[in-house]
């Protein structure tokens, strides 16, 4: 018998709940089978420094301490209800928010839980044996803190389909454990997370472009008509901050030791960066290239039924729906989408209830916009003259409008040929993949010590100094 | 509603031709090896055969369903080496995902009729050629298995669904369009897969279907296999099935040349069928010719005529035209048959097909014939067989008559000119509805002792009052009351509703019993057809007319 207040830390009432204990009876010691398989490798006695949710009270969210991953206290948290809340976008406008499942909606809200729910095991499955290859023990922690929170985002899911879904939720449950990234006969559903992440500079990349479009969602999926999981992705926003702080870090500190060596050997070229042991800003540049397309096409096709189902129904909402400026319906607004037209790229307005994947990727590529542009003040101001620039919407798209269309990074229309001829100048190449490996050959764990190629952070968790002790490997 | 208006002018403009080869083909690919063919569907978004939409995830509109009938046709006569025909799809995790809602959205309620109509022939020409012609048809889900996606599937003796925890069969019609799987999905399901009926009815409200070993255990799905296995396990089931086919080893194909054909305003003319369009009285007269004589006695010859023996290329051209009228021509309602050649001629050509049935290609005919023959069942016109001097109504020509609603024939005094009626073997079940009656039974109403009366007057010429006498003709006018009488008998008729009379039609020509394909042409089609004019689905918020725009459904709540 789970005690389940102590083991399960939660504020959804647990310990009363027949139903969800039924669920987790089964499901608890599965995902705990699944983490041994597919958590971090070799990881399991390892005591790290995390920080664990146990209330969602502010001094409860982030509590640090050491603790062994296999014992971390993955718990269900969900916004404090407001009693007043309203569906405030579709049909369903100023009707009180649901605190149970539409039968009409059920399937479809179903697979929005799954889908999301889906990919968070996934990144972890990506990211497990990067830990061989670590650039410091700051860094390890940091990735072990970002593996158990997409575990706890998975708890938090998972707790929609058992509480909410009934005998189909357990079961979607169940193999949201049992697909594996890049299995190709258990693939994981959404084509970007079957993708391997080599290396760290991937693992940064992706933290920084890829989660964020896990933010996006989630800030989606927080505005929708069905309470519960409105309040879930509220929470699941505080944690996934920390996970986008890792990854422009990340590649920041990348940049920022590139740039000094640039400055200290007075170097420019590729070749010589690379002699000097750090990573030239062509290959970020490629990185980079990859990271940005590959998650713009996470958010769907340009025009999309789904999604104006979705948002209509009052499921899926847009991207801080309630500060926006309109009547929340849509019925007769427009927005534009880009299609390629005679080797040209024109703008069309659709209505905009069909473009809301596209006006979500919009919003996202603002923000990513300003990230890039702070990685480029690094760049400023180190006095390096190389601008990293983010590459036209339709390159290197394989879903929406651009899809089977070759656009260059300027926003070029090219023909098949003419593309594949600069693709390795555009995405990282296989020399490219190779060099950053070799880099990272073995793990950096000594405390307070840096691997050559990145710039320590400019301060440690939780006000802890740069070599404090943040795993112990016993 | 300019585009709804643009989209019926624009089909009236461009006509919709059925006649294609696999080098014209934009969203299938047809390849060969050894025994297995394999079909993979691969649609152009861009290839729709009316503007305003976009074929995207292997949905479908005619054009992809006329490319497939084609390529059954190819299979069948061309490729007799294949035995069994491996259906699957081109596109990453989406076997496919059913007709194209926006065309629907777009599409006149007469257009969706007949496209449905022309893919149920089409599902049924599978499940034929299953019966008739030794090829067994695997559907490999190599992915999301939807809608129509899975009619087509169900029309297979066999489908595989990939087990790769994703991909689903379902039938999402009524919950996400509100309409039927009306393309044969409802009636398979039940009166082939067996599918429990508490089980069919959670399928078919469920829009995310059922995947992997549920499927299988629902019986929607004969396996859910592994992704890595997928492939290896299909061709092994393909290569099963072609051991037990009987289709010969080393017989050389038979081409299906372009069909001779020119279209004008006046009508569709072909070789051996003319088909005379009278817009203003809303009729079309199609003239059968028999062949002259008989150039082919033995079986060399005929295969060396080809598609150019006259049963075969008679039955392609009336195939086009009746195709051609359906699609073309909404308005002219009354079809009018007649026939013109040497009786004696068209019985030899009965005789000498009903001798060789067992060989491949006669065979083949012989279903080209009988498949040709259940469209004019099954489609949505009056239709009148017209039997007067130089007439013949002979054998398979007869069927014609026996098709059609009511048989006129001329009781001429005039001796030496008299018309005649002349049953052969071929009328007695060789031919059969889609209901597996023969017209005669099912004109009889299984009545064994007339059949059997009407069998013992095989090759004999009937005169008008001996035909009517033996029920074959509706009246048998006399040369003084006969101008007058056909003229009055097809302007009544072109002047009654068209819809009560389609009504009318389809429930009086199929005489006694019902078969899944009854079924599929009676009670799925015509409940889907009063579904698809009820402001439910088609009204301004009806759940057809809105899927894609994000605009609320509104229902009326009133259960008819």
């Amino acid at each position: 018998m789970i005690n389940y207040t102590e083991k399960i830390p939660n504020n959804v009432d647990l310990g009363r709940d027949r139903v969800l204990q039924r669920a987790l009876e089964h499901w608890q010691p599965a995902y705990m089978g699944w983490w041994y398989d597919m958590g971090p490798n070799e990881s399991h006695n390892y005591e790290v420094y995390l920080r664990t949710a146990i209330s969602v009270e502010p001094d409860g969210w982030a509590q640090f301490g050491y603790v062994k991953m296999p014992e971390y206290r993955w718990g269900i948290f969900l916004q404090p209800r407001d009693e007043k809340r309203e569906v405030s976008f579709g049909i369903h406008k100023g009707q009180p928010a649901w605190q149970e499942v539409p039968g009409e909606y059920r399937s479809t809200l179903r697979r929005v839980i799954v889908t999301q729910g889906d990919t968070e095991p996934a990144s972890v499955e990506q990211q497990r044996m990067l830990g061989a290859s670590c650039p410091s023990m700051y860094d390890l922690r940091n990735i072990f803190q970002v593996n158990v929170e997409e575990g706890r985002h998975l708890w938090a899911m998972v707790y929609l389909l058992h509480r909410y879904f009934g005998r189909d939720g357990r079961e979607e449950a169940e193999s949201l454990l049992a697909r594996r990234s890049g299995d190709a006969d258990n693939p994981r559903i959404l084509g970007a997370f079957n993708e391997p992440t080599p290396d760290w500079l991937a693992f940064y990349m992706f933290t920084f472009f890829t989660d964020r479009d896990g933010k996006f969602q989630l800030c989606a999926l927080a505005e929708s008509g069905f309470d519960p999981l409105a309040r879930t992705c509220r929470f699941m926003l505080t944690e996934e901050a920390h996970h986008m702080f890792v990854g422009e870090t990340g590649v920041g500190r990348i940049i920022q030791r590139t740039c000094e060596v640039m400055k200290e050997h007075k170097v420019e070229d590729p070749s010589e960066m690379r002699a000097l042991g750090v990573i030239d800003l062509q290959t970020i540049q490629r990185y980079l290239n990859f990271h940005y397309s590959v998650t713009l096409d996470l958010y769907g096709s340009d025009v999309s039924s789904n999604a104006a189902n979705y948002f209509t129904s009052g499921l899926k909402g847009r991207f801080r729906e309630t500060k926006l400026d309109d009547d929340h319906v849509l019925t007769d607004a427009e927005y534009p989408v880009s299609e390629v037209v005679g080797g040209k790229i024109i703008k069309k307005n659709v209505p905009a209830l069909t473009a809301l994947n596209e006006r979500l990727r919009d919003d996202y590529i603002d923000e990513i916009a300003d990230g890039v542009g702070r990685w480029q003040r690094i760049i400023d101001n180190v006095g390096i003259p190389f601008r990293l620039t983010l590459p036209h919407k339709g390159f290197h798209r394989t879903i929406g409008n651009f899809a089977g269309h070759f656009i260059s990074p300027d926003g070029e229309v090219l023909s098949q040929e003419a593309w594949k001829n600069h693709e390795s100048e555009w995405l990282p190449n296989s020399k490219d993949y190779a060099y950053v490996q070799s880099l990272m050959s073995g793990r950096v764990v000594e405390p307070g010590k840096f691997a050559n190629w990145i710039a320590p952070p400019s301060r440690g968790i939780n006000n802890q100094p740069l070599n404090f002790e943040y795993v112990r490997f016993n | 509603m300019d585009v709804v208006t643009t989209q019926e002018s624009k089909a009236k403009q461009e006509a919709v031709d059925f006649q294609t080869d696999p080098s014209r083909y934009k969203h299938w690919r047809l390849a060969f090896d050894g025994p297995i063919a394999t079909l993979t569907m691969d649609v152009a978004e861009d290839g729709g055969i009316r503007p305003g939409y976009k074929l995207k995830l292997n949905s479908y509109d005619l054009g992809v369903d006329i490319e497939l009938h084609d390529a059954l046709q190819r299979i069948r006569f061309e490729h007799p080496e294949i035995r069994s025909v491996i259906i699957t799809s081109a596109k990453n995790r989406i076997f496919c995902s059913g007709a194209n809602i926006y065309m629907l959205g777009l599409s006149s309620h007469a257009w969706k009729v007949n496209f449905c109509k022309f893919t149920n022939e089409t599902r049924n020409g599978i499940e034929d050629a299953s019966a008739h012609s030794g090829l067994k048809f695997i559907a490999a889900c190599n992915g999301t298995t939807a809608g129509g996606g899975y009619e087509l599937a169900l029309a297979c003796d066999e489908i595989i669904l990939v087990d790769d925890r994703s991909s689903a069969v379902s039938l999402p019609e009524l919950p996400l369009l509100g309409v039927l799987p009306g393309t044969g999905g409802l009636t398979r399901v039940t009166d082939k897969r067996k599918v429990r009926r508490d089980h069919a009815d959670m399928f078919c409200t469920n829009s995310d279907g059922v995947r992997g070993q549920r499927a299988k255990e629902w019986r929607l799905v004969d396996d859910a296999v592994k992704p890595q296995q997928f492939a290896e396990h299909i061709k092994q089931r393909a290569l099963k099935f072609a051991e037990e086919s009987d289709r010969p080893a080393g017989a050389k194909g038979v081409a299906l040349t372009p069909l001779k054909r020119t279209i004008d305003e006046a009508g569709v003319h072909y070789e051996y069928v003319e088909v005379q369009c009278n817009r203003e009285a809303r009729t079309a007269t199609i003239t059968v010719r028999g062949p002259d004589s008989i150039a082919e006695d033995t079986f060399e010859k005929v295969i060396a005529a080809g598609s150019n023996w006259w049963p075969l290329q008679m039955a392609r051209e009336l195939d086009d035209a009746i195709l051609n009228l359906r699609a073309n021509e909404p308005d002219l309602g009354l079809w009018i048959f007649k026939t013109t050649g040497n009786p004696d001629v068209v019985l030899t050509i009965d005789e000498f097909l009903l001798n060789h049935q067992r060989n491949w290609f006669v065979r083949e005919v012989l279903g080209m014939m009988r498949r040709t023959f259940a469209r004019i069942d099954v489609t949505s016109r009056s239709i009148y067989a017209i039997v007067e001097p130089g007439s013949c109504f002979a054998g398979t020509l007869l069927e014609l008559a026996l098709a059609a609603d009511r048989v006129y024939m001329r009781d001429t005094q005039e001796s030496g000119d008299a018309p005649s009626m002349t049953l052969s073997k071929m009328n007695f079940g060789a031919l059969p509805m889609v209901n597996r009656l023969s017209r005669l039974t099912a004109r009889f109403y299984n009545d064994e002792t007339h059949i059997d009366n009407l069998r013992s007057g095989i090759g004999k010429n009937l005169s008008a009052r001996e035909a009517l006498e033996a029920g074959l003709v509706t009246a048998a006018p006399d040369d003084l009351d006969w101008e007058d009488e056909i003229r009055q008998a097809i302007e009544s008729r072109a002047a009654q509703s068209p819809d009560a009379l389609t009504g009318l039609e389809a429930n009086l020509r199929f005489g006694p019993g019902e078969t899944m394909e009854t079924r599929i042409f009676g009670r799925l089609s015509a409940w889907q057809n009063w579904i698809f004019n009820r402001p439910n689905a088609v009204g301004a918020s009806g759940a057809l007319k809105v899927y894609g725009t994000g605009a609320p459904v509104k229902f009326s709540w009133e259960r008819v």
